[in-house]
């Protein structure tokens, strides 16, 4: 006989803040303000439900999720959605499991949202991972008591380039209209019409145009929404599923890729609450196509002797080639290193170390785009140290009163801290952005514009104080945050100004790149004053300590900083270097592209690890084909300094990492890279641990502003999410629904030039010239605005200008 | 038994030119509002409670408390928004009213603003009803021209500004909510509760939601008090009623009477049955309120009488039905109106009465079977009590209820479905 153990006595104790009741006779305690949806599932209970989302503002309009609930010991006479009740100390909680109630509601409402949805699941794309399907099994009736017409509707309508609505499959949850109200910002969705023939629709000649529409796809738990890029090509079941992280932007979001037979079909958002919670936008959700283009390179190539074009070769023969003429190089003038930002930790820390020991020059830099030597103190002196322990995060985001953002424009380049942003400022954070005009941006993240000319953010920020003690008074307050773009690396003085106004106010400051790749180069040396570990190559000891880790003679390494992109091209240009090893780097996108072309046609020896054929290919001595982003494994350290590491997706497609490649080129060369794989490479660079910071001096002065001069304006420019980069190729729904490519200039300024909102406008500098629509917007006078590389507008290859460059503005079409 | 009549709200809707503020001003208009202004704003409130004042929208909710619940001194504005999208079928008292008489209706809009410290109020009025809209409008006009409206009234320091706001033709925006957002420019659709309108309403500031009839009986019990007003009617529904007699009745119109006044008083001062055909079904306060048969001739309609009966007061629309009429066909009917009516938000409204017109359409026109009748019943069980707003309980009324007394008729016409298909298979 077994005896029964006595019920204990004690009561649980109630947290603070915490309340007590019960879900199908168990007790539970819940914080104050959950959802009763919420608690049931914590304990494993999972109510149906449609229209709720965890990150979304609850609505109660599916009705899917009724359950019982008594108060005060007295029932309530309605069952009760679970989705937007919350618990209440003492109260009784009945779902289906316990409450034929709500066991019989749940079963009705099912069966009424199926009486208008079709049929189609064999054809559907969400057939196999779709709520209604699996609810419908889990929570309906076996068959339809429904047997007269259906509401139907032609089919499907598409509210964008990629986003594809089924109107007769929808549930009418509002899902995709709540998260582009309430997250995006975006309400380009909105329910029309009424009853049954409500509906999902856009406004006339106004396209579901956001940069965050992809989410509205993944979130709709019916086949309603669905992408054109992704429509029919893949069954749930017949893919498999690989954790990943976006290779896009600096931001390092979670996502999951879905592939078969070695094919990615789609990518998905990964759910992480430090960074990205369940949303990416959709260039990372849409663009991976660049990896399967028809142009790759799959085999290395070597430029014949005879012919002087490029064939086919071995690796063998293309690796001897490369380490012969990269030796040779070296022992000539010496060979600089361009690594572009798109590489991963492991791989830009080969190309670090392959500098200093296989080609015993600092001349390194990872800054494929315009750079300073401002930016570079202030990289190496304080960004290379910050972690999320220490530094500014997306959490940090949320918390901060205020958040001043200079020379940054988030949501064109890193859209999940814009959607943080504007999370936070929902919340009650003051955004403020130092740019040039109200950008959408401004005003989804209900932000206040502090308007400068174009070059003239350093005095701005300089003058705050006097200007605007507000904002000074706001970043004073504690888990303020200064967000800084890569911009400010062409505005004079900026990193300064920032780094000033930090120290008066005590706001942290975060750098946030364009790409996924720079903050990783930095912390792996791939820059000319740093080695792995923020520590500098001048420093004596620092040196000593890299190369006893690495095994290799002292004084290997070179005592002196070395050219950063600009110097590494210059001496390219004039033969002070003998030779180039190039990674991702698109020549169109330094700040003087003709230069870069002047040095890849100068430089003795060139050899290009590269995917895709660039501009550097038609120059290059030996091409090495390296793997895409899918096809190896590694990690990006995201903006806040955050390691953010994948596995391969793509396994066994031949494709080898660069730092694979470079390891092999460096045995060639008689140097020991120990980074044949990603894994050995992450475990080499672990032994060296971190350096300490030898501070930064910076003192760049603020320019003084001279007026632009007749039929001259100020060039303001920065690039779009979605415009002309190269891992947007072959993507056409995604191009769709990029922006409008147009100028932008004050009114005043319009008329001061003779243009017409809506006319043309002519932007030229001595390099050429560029026409395109111009719209009038409130930017300051004697300012013009172009993308930087969207469409036919390409501002450094046609205009060799940039930010704060003078230009010429004329009228109408030349 | 004396006539019952008791013209309260409807005491100069004879008078030649009635609506004029001069007829209003002659006829002892605009006399209770300077007593309100000299009164404290919460003497009235109490008032209010005192006379026991209840919603004439159908709710029934003691209106002194709604304007309690106001919380005072939180420094947002409060707005006084009233509801005048009359639009139930059947319903016709509002309209009448504002278009007879809409100076008793801003005299009330300015009591109320005061007592609730409000200093914006809406008349959100049905956009259908274009000639009340004109008619209001210049009420409105005539108000600020005599100084009841706009800075400092009668000199009191209270500002008022008054809107007349046309709605665009939905049946949702008269719940309270719904028009609240089509208020505030947004789609009309249902708010999720809480935050009630009297914390978080128009603006998401304090707001009373009061219906036309409602606030047009304030003057009268500022001027008449609390204890005259309770004189009418019964204890817990005291005041009089405007009761609407459409359909089979010798003389329709508006009859106001005390509240409680039972049909059969009513039918008599309507000179009866029209034709003398009998009375077959009748809904007391619109098509959302269940149904009633010649046995409820005797209900006293007031809140509790009507609930007490198995149905609700509603709007006091009754809609009078002789034996002429087929139950099913009128269901049908009602139906399809709610059909036409659901704004969509939730999923049993929108897709149930989609559903059960269906199905009623297929019954009238002799396709149905006695199993849709059980279908009809268990799907109104799934949208009763399970929709986000009332709007889906009022689609169920007719069905449930007219099954309920009629379902006899309901199965006749099945039979001759199964007569047709049993002689098809002969």
């Amino acid at each position: 006989m077994t005896i029964a153990p006595d019920k204990p006595t004690a009561e649980v104790a109630v947290p603070e803040g915490h309340v007590k009741l019960i879900i199908d006779g168990v007790e539970v305690i819940a914080p104050k303000g959950e959802l009763l949806i919420r608690t049931a599932e914590r304990l494993g209970t999972v109510i149906p439900r449609f229209c709720d989302h965890p990150l979304l503002e609850p609505a109660g309009a599916c009705r899917q999720c009724l359950v019982e609930v008594e108060m005060g010991g007295r029932p309530m006479p309605k069952p009760q959605a679970s989705c937007t009740m919350t618990v209440a100390d003492g109260m009784v909680v009945k779902t289906q499991l316990t409450s034929p109630v709500a066991d019989k509601a749940q079963q009705g409402v099912m069966e009424l949202l199926l009486i208008n949805h079709p049929l189609d699941c064999p054809i559907c794309d969400k057939g196999g991972e779709c709520p209604l399907q699996n609810q419908a099994i889990a929570h309906g009736r076996s068959d339809s008591r429904f047997h007269e017409h259906k509401r139907t509707f032609p089919k499907p309508i598409n509210i964008s380039t990629q986003v594809l609505l089924d109107r007769e499959r929808c549930v009418l949850c509002q899902r995709c209209t709540r998260f582009s109200a309430q997250i995006a910002g975006d309400p380009f969705i909105e329910l029309l019409e009424r009853g049954a023939q409500q509906q999902i629709g856009t406004a006339q000649e106004k396209p579901f145009q956001s940069y965050f529409s992809g989410n509205t796809i993944q979130i709709c738990p019916v086949g309603a929404l669905t992408s054109a890029a992704y429509r029919f090509r893949a069954r749930p079941f017949d893919l498999v599923s690989t954790p990943s992280v976006c290779e896009h932007c600096s931001s390092g979001c979670a996502e999951r890729t879905d592939w078969r037979r070695g094919k990615v079909q789609r990518k998905l958002a990964g759910d992480d609450p430090q960074v990205n919670e369940e949303w990416i936008c959709d260039k990372g959700r849409f663009a991976f196509r660049y990896a399967t283009t028809a142009d790759r390179i799959k085999r290395p190539l070597v430029r014949d002797e005879e012919t002087g074009e490029l064939r086919e070769s071995s690796w063998t023969e293309a690796l001897q080639v490369a380490a012969a003429g990269l030796a040779a190089a070296r022992d000539a003038n010496g060979v600089g290193v361009l690594t572009g930002g798109r590489l991963t930790v492991e791989d830009a820390y080969a190309y670090s170390k392959f500098a200093r020991i296989a080609l015993r020059t600092n001349d390194i830099d990872f800054r494929a785009r315009p750079h300073s030597a401002e930016e570079l103190e202030f990289l190496s002196g304080t960004t290379v140290f910050t972690d999320p322990d220490n530094g500014v995060t997306f959490q940090g985001i949320e918390k901060a009163p205020a958040a001043l953002l200079v020379a940054f424009e988030p949501e064109e380049e890193a859209p999940i801290v814009f959607l943080r942003l504007r999370k936070a400022a929902r919340k009650g954070t003051k955004v403020f952005h130092l740019g040039q005009f109200t950008t959408p941006a401004v005003e989804k993240t209900l932000g206040t514009l502090l308007a400068c000319v174009p070059g003239a953010e350093a005095n701005a920020l300089n003058a705050l104080p006097e200007h605007a003690s507000d904002v000074v008074d706001l970043l004073g307050k504690p888990g303020a945050v200064i967000l800084v773009g890569e911009r400010a690396a062409e505005i004079p003085g900026a990193f300064t100004a920032v780094a000033k106004l930090a120290e008066r106010t005590g706001a942290k400051v975060a750098w946030i790149p364009r790409r996924a790749g720079e903050r990783g180069a930095l912390a792996v040396g791939a820059v000319p004053n740093l080695l792995p570990g923020g520590r500098h190559v001048a420093n004596a000891s620092a040196r000593t300590e890299v190369e006893r880790t690495w095994g290799v003679e002292e004084g290997t390494i070179p005592a002196t900083p070395g050219r950063d992109t600009t110097g590494i091209l210059e001496a390219a240009a004039n033969g002070e270097l003998s030779g180039l090893v190039v990674g991702g780097v698109d020549p169109f996108d330094l700040p003087d592209p003709a230069l870069a072309e002047k040095a890849l046609a100068q430089a003795g020896f060139i050899v290009s690890l590269e995917l895709r054929p660039s501009a550097v290919t038609a120059h290059a001595h030996v091409v090495l084909p390296i793997a895409p982003a899918v096809e190896k494994a590694g990690s990006y350290l995201n903006w806040e300094g955050r390691r953010r590491e994948f596995g391969t997706t793509l396994e066994g497609t031949g494709a080898l990492p660069d730092c694979r490649v470079l390891d092999t080129l460096a045995v060639e060369m008689d140097a020991d890279l120990f980074t044949q794989t990603p894994a050995a490479s992450a475990a080499d660079l672990a032994r060296l641990g971190e350096g300490a910071s030898s501070g930064s001096s910076l003192n760049v002065a603020a320019p003084l502003q001279s007026p632009a001069g007749a039929g001259k304006a100020v060039l303001a420019t920065w690039h779009r999410l979605i415009g002309n980069g190269s891992l947007q190729v072959d993507e056409p729904h995604l191009a769709g629904t990029a922006r409008p490519v147009v100028a932008k200039v004050s009114e005043t300024t319009a008329q001061q030039f003779g243009l017409e909102s809506g006319g043309y406008v002519t932007v030229a500098t001595e390099r050429g010239a560029i026409t395109l629509p111009v719209e009038t917007d409130d930017l300051p006078e004697g300012v013009i605005w172009l993308p930087t590389n969207s469409g036919d507008v390409t501002v450094r290859a046609t205009l060799g200008a940039g930010h704060g460059s003078i230009v010429s503005v004329s009228g109408g079409k030349s | 038994m004396a006539n019952p009549l008791t013209p309260v709200l409807t005491t100069r809707w004879t008078e030649p030119k009635s609506w004029t503020i001069e007829t209003y001003e002659r006829t002892g208009g605009y006399t209770a509002l300077p007593k309100a202004l000299k009164a404290h704003p919460d003497q009235l409130i109490q008032q209010c409670k005192d006379s026991g004042l209840r919603g004439r929208g159908g709710a029934g909710f003691p209106t002194g408390m709604k304007w309690g619940f106001i919380p005072q001194g939180d420094g947002k504005p409060h707005y006084l928004v009233i509801n005048a999208d009359e639009g139930e079928p059947g319903t016709c008292k509002d309209i009448p009213l504002m278009m007879a008489d809409p100076h008793s209706l801003i005299e009330g809009v300015i009591i109320t603003s005061y007592a609730i410290r409000a200093n914006f109020a809406a008349i959100y009025v049905r956009g259908e009803v274009l000639h009340c809209i004109r008619r209001l409008n210049a009420a409105v006009r005539e108000a600020y021209a005599k100084g009841y409206l706009g800075k400092d009234i009668l000199g009191s320091g209270f500002d008022l500004d008054v809107v007349i706001h046309a709605g665009a033709g939905a049946y949702i925006c008269g719940e309270e909510t719904a028009l609240l957002d089509s208020l505030e420019g947004r789609r009309g659709q249902p708010r999720l509760k809480p935050p009630f309108p009297a914390t978080s309403g128009l603006y998401a500031s304090p707001t009373v939601v009061n219906n036309v009839e409602t606030i047009a009986s304030v003057p009268f019990i500022v001027n008449g008090g609390s204890d005259w007003f309770r004189e009418m009617g019964r204890d817990r529904s005291p005041g009089p009623k405007i009761y609407s007699l459409s359909g089979h009745v010798t003389n329709p119109g508006q009859y106001e009477a005390p509240m409680g006044t039972t049909l059969r008083q009513l039918l008599d001062m309507a000179g009866g049955m029209k034709d003398g055909i009998p009375l077959k079904f009748w809904t007391p306060g619109g098509s959302s309120t269940p149904l009633f048969t010649a046995e409820h001739l005797d209900v006293p309609l007031d809140f509790e009488g009507a609930a007490e009966a198995g149905s609700m007061l509603g709007t006091t629309a009754l809609q009078i039905f002789n034996e002429t009429v087929s139950v099913p066909w009128a269901v049908m009917k009602w139906t399809e109106f709610y059909k036409h009516e659901s704004c969509g938000k939730c999923t049993p409204c929108r897709e149930g009465t989609y559903w059960l017109v269906q199905i009623l359409q297929r019954m009238v026109a002799g396709n149905g079977t006695a199993s849709d009748i059980d279908t009809l019943l268990d799907v109104c069980d799934n949208i009763l009590g399970r929709s986000f707003c009332a709007l889906g309980d009022g689609a169920v009324s007719p069905i449930t209820s007219g099954i309920k007394y009629f379902k006899d008729e309901f199965l006749a016409l099945c039979d001759t479905n199964s007569k047709v298909l049993a002689g098809a298979n002969a």
